[in-house]
């Protein structure tokens, strides 16, 4: 197929390097990074979901992984709420568990199933409701979503890889042959803390 | 990657309306019984975003990626409009569908007539290419952009491209 850009040819780069402020998996430092701009309720986000964890899982040392909200909201009528969720987990660091049980659970993200698997993971549920009630998550989940926005993010899932948008196929083979074989960001751009 | 620096799709327009180029005046259908022209929204930026189709699929789908980001256009004063061949009974099923925000425009008779302008239509698949303009106050481009037809280009471009506008803008 012949792909061409006849305007200013244009790389997005990811503008918010992975920081503290991430959740990631993986090893800090790693000469591969990969960045998935996510929504709980995108079904190709749920196909994504594996095909993340078996890179990380592949690659090992090699690899630090950071997961970003990025919820369509107009499209998707659950996903905002599931992405406060997460980051109330995260703060009883229950993120990661969370973040599989929403994968694990797309069509039941309402607020009640929110609380249910807040109880699964044996989080303060009291924290968890009031933090959801509140939405002192909110905030936090548009950063992620704006910086997304700023770095050319174009849909769910969207990922950077070494810090460029990857706009192939994301299949485990693939996204491992471009991690591997794109030149990393400079250690000194990557934010490392 | 090479991808955005490929060469020239073989039958593809000589090339979208450049910057300073003032932008071709237009009437578009929107609904069944409105029209909207371009010149209604002189003295603000305006966001012209032609796509080959309504309809593409779902999650990494422009137009319902634009209605996301309006409130971030709306704070910059930005009219966005959604152009394609697309007639307006199935622009309306899409908008309705996507539940959009913004005009979507029928450029559908004659067909493409509008997307020829800009030098954004795809003679050999009959749909418009994906191009963006950001135009000023003044109604004047004020930054072009082709993508890969098969490439969401995101909003991250129109968003520099609206504040470098209000940068230059006169006091």
């Amino acid at each position: 197929m012949a792909i061409g850009a006849f305007g200013q040819s244009r790389i997005s780069r990811l503008v918010l390097p992975i920081a503290e402020r991430d959740h990631t998996l993986g090893s800090p430092g790693a000469p591969c990074t990969l960045v998935e701009y996510g929504d709980y309720e995108c079904p190709y986000c749920g196909l994504a979901h594996p095909i993340v964890k078996e890179v990380v899982r592949r690659l090992g040392r090699q690899l630090q992984f950071a997961f970003r909200h990025f919820p369509l909201a107009e499209m998707h009528p659950h996903a905002l709420g599931a992405a406060e969720a997460a980051e109330a987990a995260g703060a009883q660091d229950k993120f990661w568990p969370m973040h599989d049980l929403l994968y694990a659970n797309q069509q039941a993200l309402d607020d009640h199933d929110l609380l249910r698997y807040a109880r699964h993971l044996g989080l303060d549920l009291k924290r968890f409701a009031t933090e959801l009630a509140e939405r002192t998550w909110e905030s936090r989940v548009r950063e992620d979503f704006m910086s997304g926005v700023r770095s050319g993010v174009n849909g769910t899932p969207t990922f950077f890889v070494n810090g460029v948008r990857h706009d192939g196929p994301w299949d485990a083979e693939a996204l491992i042959e471009a991690l591997l074989a794109s030149p990393r960001v400079p250690v000194s751009s990557m934010g490392r803390r | 990657m090479a991808k955005t620096t490929g060469q020239a799709t073989e039958g593809a327009p000589a090339g979208i309306l450049k910057p300073g180029t003032p932008a071709p005046a237009f009437t578009l259908t929107c609904t069944p019984d409105q029209k909207v022209s371009l010149s209604e929204f002189r003295g603000q930026p305006v966001i012209l975003a032609f796509y080959p189709a309504d309809w593409s699929p779902v999650c990494g789908d422009q137009m319902a990626l634009y209605n996301e980001i309006l409130p971030e256009f709306r704070k910059l004063r930005a009219m966005l409009l959604g152009l394609s061949v697309d007639g307006v009974w199935c622009h309306g099923a899409f908008a309705a569908a996507r539940k959009l925000h913004f005009p979507l425009l029928a450029d559908f008779e004659p067909k493409g007539a509008v997307a020829k302008q800009y030098g954004a239509y795809r003679h050999q698949d009959g749909v418009s290419e994906r191009a963006l303009f950001v135009l000023d106050g003044e109604g004047v481009i004020h930054w072009s952009y082709l993508s890969p037809l098969g490439v969401n280009p995101g909003a991250d471009g129109i968003l520099e491209a609206l504040e470098s506008l209000q940068a230059t803008r006169p006091a």
